[in-house]
């Protein structure tokens, strides 16, 4: 299935979309989603790197099964427009997780945009998402959970946080809940901030230039993103693929 | 040109500085040589913390005039970090949480950027547990304290037995601490004060002790006692001056 009309600054997932890069990036990239399936009581992980090689436009469609486990984690640090969009239906007591990161500098867009649906009861949801942005970049994230009539006994879970490097850089955070169930948990967090001065200081005081401290400040803030992530090298590619696009940070 | 022997560790001469434009320090001159200890007494306000700030290059404190002289280098044209590559230390009165950094990767960070500034190789992972374990072992902290986030969860006396495992790691030719008894009880202040004459003591070494109270001096014995009050150095004297403040308050010797 494709969509192939290009959306506009009206449609709410693209209110903070790069419509130039987008234009650029279309029609080849736009419109094709990949589809997921996991089948009742299994589990399935994948990682995606965003990093301009590719395609920095990626929607999956995915569907989980009864009891099923689904567990993606990105990394979004693609050209000057990139984005990851995930449509996710949870059936019975299935469970999503979800861990990305954008980061950026210059004038690039990234963004998540994640569509939830707990369409039956008893499923679960974690959504874990950093933003670090410098520059005039902008990292977005436009999370919806829709929690069907029937789906008692939901609980999802969405953070996210953002840090501005400097005046100038900006974030977007955008939670939308629909529920329809009365016995469930929506729990969603959303927090932009800037580097933790006291921090630096202290890490210059034991002899960390400032960059390395950056570096790390910005490393702990990021890990949080993929802590669900069960493979340790895993992690830690993951991390550091992100962190690797730092070193443009003035 | 002095000889290296004749020249101070630190001479700080007609220091003023202010924050958001309100003087702090008003002429304060100090000189403290290689092999002694100095303890900076003072109520509350009269500036010792500013002072320290001010050794370590914390950002906001203007420098409106003086000069601080470190080893024959002027300390306040280097940066913080390159401050301590120069083998300053700052204990802070209130260390810094920093969430999702562990002591481990942070010290190790923070010894090889040392290092790496005077031209050294870098320790690796095995030989910096082992200096890491032996310091923690000195001030009695659990290593799995020092695996933990920086000074995160610490209760106020960890987190100030932790500063002093970071002085040990760091082995600094120069430590201004900062109240760095504040919090302590009574056993873990002889901890604090034996860690510091460990670390500290040494003919190549000075310490700038910075404390409201008598009771630290009891372990780590100054060779020199200031009254800092109203911005500069009031009164000086030997560890006597420290006893007399503790009878007779400051009132009574600023008199």
């Amino acid at each position: 299935m494709s969509d192939l009309a290009l959306p506009t600054k009206r449609d709410e997932d693209w209110r903070y979309a790069d419509f130039e890069a987008l234009e650029r990036l279309a029609p080849d990239d736009f419109g094709q989603w990949r589809d997921i399936a996991v089948p009742a009581g299994e589990t399935c992980r994948e990682c995606f790197v965003l990093d301009g090689s590719d395609a920095d436009l990626r929607r999956v469609r995915v569907t989980v099964g009864e009891g099923g486990r689904c567990e993606l984690f990105a990394v979004n640090a693609g050209g000057d427009y990139s984005r990851f969009e995930a449509d996710v239906t949870l059936a019975r007591g299935a469970h999503f997780e979800f861990g990305g990161v954008t980061i950026g500098g210059g004038e690039t867009t990234r963004e998540f945009v994640t569509r939830l649906n707990h369409a039956e009861p008893d499923a679960t949801s974690a959504q874990v998402i950093r933003a670090v942005h410098w520059d005039r970049a902008t990292g977005n994230f436009l999370g919806r959970i829709e929690v069907a009539r029937d789906a008692q006994k939901t609980d999802a879970a969405q953070d996210f946080k953002a840090l501005l490097l400097n005046k100038g850089a900006a974030a977007n955070a955008k939670p939308e809940l629909e529920i329809f169930a009365d016995d469930v948990k929506c729990a969603h967090g959303a927090a932009i901030g800037q580097m933790d001065e006291a921090a630096r200081f202290y890490m210059a005081a034991r002899g960390l230039p400032p960059e390395v401290a950056r570096k790390l400040l910005v490393r702990a803030f990021l890990a949080d993103a993929f802590v669900a992530l069960e493979d340790e090298a895993e992690q830690e590619r993951m991390l550091e693929t992100a962190l690797s696009v730092l070193g443009e940070a003035v | 040109m002095p000889e290296p022997r004749e020249m101070p560790m630190l001479e700080i001469a007609d220091l003023h500085a202010e924050i958001d434009g309100k003087p702090i320090l008003d002429g304060l001159s100090l000189t403290v040589n290689a092999g002694e200890i100095h303890a900076i007494m003072g109520p509350n306000g009269a500036g010792k913390s500013t002072l320290a700030y001010v050794l370590g290059g914390r950002p906001g404190y203007e420098i409106t005039r003086g000069s601080v002289t470190f080893n024959g280098q002027d300390l306040l044209d280097l940066e913080p970090h390159e401050r301590a590559a120069a083998g300053v230390f700052l204990g802070f009165q209130y260390p810094v949480e920093i969430p999702g950094v562990s002591n481990v990767q942070f010290l190790r960070e923070a010894l090889n950027a040392q290092r790496k500034a005077k031209g050294e190789d870098p320790l690796s992972g095995g030989d910096f547990l082992k200096l890491a374990r032996e310091k923690a072992g000195l001030l009695k902290l659990d290593m799995d304290m020092l695996k933990r986030a920086v000074n995160v969860g610490f209760s106020g006396g960890e987190k100030k037995r932790a500063e002093m495992v970071h002085m040990g790691i760091l082995d600094p030719a120069f430590a201004v601490l900062d109240e760095t008894d504040s919090g302590l009880d009574i056993d873990a202040l002889r901890v604090v004060g034996e860690g510091i004459n460990a670390i500290m003591r040494a003919p190549d070494k000075a310490v700038l002790l910075i404390t409201h109270y008598q009771r630290l001096l009891d372990y780590v014995k100054p060779d020199k006692v200031h009254v800092l009050a109203k911005g500069r150095i009031v009164t000086s004297g030997g560890p006597e001056l420290a006893l007399q403040l503790e009878s007779e308050g400051y009132e009574t010797v600023l008199a």
